[in-house]
């Protein structure tokens, strides 16, 4: 019989943003314990800057950016899927539909498992974060922000 | 080459703007007005363009991209100009400001009807122009290249009517300022 060990995998999070006068800001998110083999989850809290908004991960309109959250790294955790907010429906004066978009601070979900051969050990998921911002008269080039998760496996 | 003298242009701009917000617009004296930066863009069948050419004409010069919605509003208004003054030596110059280049910017034109020359942006025309990081931004040159009208963000049609056929009047044109999307960030 296998011995038996506590595995517990302890994921410190902390979330950098790099880049330039940001209009979504990524803000720290809980800390979580799972175990080898675990199907992890994290809150990723995100704020937009008062006055603007950011168009949710399924906009209405196809040529608007959708908020979209990628990993393009993710060490000893396997990407799961990415949990987007409802979103707020909101009529503007420069679209003749109204919008599906993200304002204020909401979370975003993203689910991970904890690979079966995790090494106890810190360790990093890294990812990039893409959103488009407005207010109702103006847009602001596309951006893309980096999202850095650092994870302890214990 | 005039990066020096329109940033000049905009932070005095910025500047009256900042002192005038809340009443958008101030009408600056003609002599105040700054050269329009020089640029040659590509246009949708690869030939050169130079602001430079325009000489002469009042141009209204757009910078839009295809993710910005309040840029869809404006260019049926300035299709529209276009075909009523250009008789009168007036031109709308689009300038997109995609990164993803033709392959979605003439999709678009064609979506849009677009009737005026449209030409690829680049980062040093962008800086050219004050950084153009709200769009659309809307530039209105008068008949000797000098700018007449700056205005971030979605403007009025009535406004830029106005200021445009000033400008098809006399050749130094309104000179107005109007900044409210960079401003006041409103919603």
């Amino acid at each position: 019989m296998p011995r038996k060990t506590v595995l517990g995998v302890f994921l410190g999070v902390t979330l950098l943003t790099a880049q330039g006068p940001d209009r979504l800001m990524v803000g720290q998110s809980d800390k979580l314990i799972g175990k080898r083999n675990a199907n992890v989850q994290i809150k990723i809290p995100l704020t937009v800057q008062k006055g603007f908004h950011v168009n949710s991960n399924k906009p209405r309109e196809e040529y608007l950016i959708p908020l979209k959250l990628t990993w393009t790294s993710t060490g000893a955790l396997q990407a799961g899927q990415i949990d987007y907010p409802a979103p707020s429906i909101e009529k503007f004066e420069f679209a003749e539909m109204p919008l599906s978009i993200y304002s204020g601070s909401f979370d975003v979900v993203a689910h991970f498992k904890v690979a079966s051969n995790a090494s106890a050990g810190p360790g990093a998921v890294s990812g990039k974060l893409r959103y488009q911002a407005c207010n109702d008269r103006a847009c602001f080039a596309p951006k893309t922000i980096d999202v850095t998760l650092v994870y302890q496996v214990e | 080459m005039n990066t020096m003298r329109l940033s000049a242009v905009l932070a005095s701009m910025l500047l009256v703007g900042g002192i005038l917000a809340g009443c958008a617009k101030k009408q600056p004296p003609v002599t105040a007005r700054k050269t329009a930066p020089n640029f040659t863009l590509k246009d949708a069948e690869g030939k050169e363009v130079h602001l430079a050419d325009y000489r002469g004409k009042v141009v209204l010069l757009d910078f839009w991209a295809t993710w910005c919605g309040p840029c869809r509003i404006e260019i049926p208004w300035f299709r529209e100009m276009e075909t009523q003054k250009k008789d009168k030596g007036f031109a709308v110059l689009g300038v997109s400001m995609d990164d993803d280049g033709w392959k979605v910017v003439k999709p678009f034109i064609a979506e849009m009807k677009m009737n005026y020359r449209v030409v690829l942006g680049n980062d040093q025309v962008a800086k050219d122009y004050g950084g153009l990081d709200a769009l659309p931004t809307t530039f209105i040159i008068d008949r000797e290249g000098k700018i007449a009208f700056v205005h971030v963000g979605l403007t009025s049609r009535k406004d830029i009517d106005e200021v445009v056929d000033e400008s098809l009047r006399a050749p130094g044109g309104s000179g107005r300022i109007s900044l409210p999307a960079l401003l006041l960030p409103s919603r």
